[in-house]
């Protein structure tokens, strides 16, 4: 078992991606702040980031602080969304009871249907 | 009522071992047969209860936050425990100062959702201690 968390960035059709994977408390959520701070450097004008949960089996309060944390600055910079893909049903469960999916800050089933859907937003 | 099993952990107010916490619940609650789903539940109100004590119990100390696992034939009861600062509930940390912090908000949401019963007991100065239920889903009472 994971106790640990793995981060690693790439990009797919001009949008970050950030892979995750382990669990995201609060003794791995900097791990996941770092990645969104670079990402936040390196792609200062991006209109999207998604976030890759496909590896992830556990999540809390704190990871969910810094995704939401993350996609407020995303708003500010570039009025941007954060989009999650990949949540198991227990992940998607805590993402609805957090109350935190809002405007900028999305779910999508994979990483097709996401750029699919951000490809088309921007055309 | 049959007196309950109990298993009990100490872990220091550390993040590094709040996965720890976890863990010990979860194999706690998969040998009272709870479904998969409510030991997801579990882990995840265990952790926010243990998440708060290291975030907020002994300030820059280090102090033990103690767990009891009570079984009992109908329902698990945990009590997450510390005898750190204590707070006043109606007085949470404004989480717009640090907006990653926004743990003990969102902690308690879960642990209330997620749980059948919370109940929290904390006073300035003397620790608090957070008592949470679970019951076993009716077809998978057994010990």
């Amino acid at each position: 078992m994971v106790l640990d968390l793995n981060v690693s960035i790439r990009e797919k059709d001009s949008v970050p991606i950030i892979d995750l994977e382990g669990e995201i408390d609060v003794y791995t959520y900097p791990k996941l702040s770092d990645a969104l701070k670079l990402v936040f450097e390196q792609y200062p004008i991006t209109k999207n980031i998604i976030i890759n949960l496909s590896l992830v089996r556990y999540i809390d309060s704190t990871g969910l602080g810094v995704i939401a944390n993350g996609a407020n600055q995303l708003s500010k910079l570039s009025e941007g969304n954060v989009n999650i893909i990949n949540a198991t049903p227990q992940i998607r469960k805590i993402f609805d009871v957090s109350g935190l999916i809002s405007a900028n800050f999305n779910l999508f089933d994979n990483e097709e249907i996401a750029l699919s859907n951000l490809n088309n937003n921007n055309s | 009522m049959t007196e309950p099993i109990n298993v009990e952990l100490s872990v220091p107010s550390l993040s590094d071992y709040v996965g720890v916490a976890r863990l010990t619940a979860s194999g706690v609650a998969n040998r009272m047969k709870f479904t998969h789903e409510d030991i997801e539940d579990i882990k995840i109100a265990v952790s926010e209860a243990c998440t708060n004590a290291v975030q907020y119990a002994y300030g820059d100390n280090i102090g033990n936050i103690t767990l009891t696992f009570s079984i009992f034939e109908t329902h698990l009861e945990i009590k997450v425990s510390d005898q750190g600062l204590g707070f006043n509930i109606e007085d949470k940390p404004d989480s717009a100062s640090d907006p990653e912090k926004i743990g003990l908000g969102l902690g308690i949401v879960f642990m209330k959702s997620l749980m059948d019963t919370v109940d929290y007991q904390s006073s300035e100065g003397k620790g608090t201690v957070v008592t949470m239920t679970k019951k076993v889903p009716p077809a998978r009472t057994s010990l």
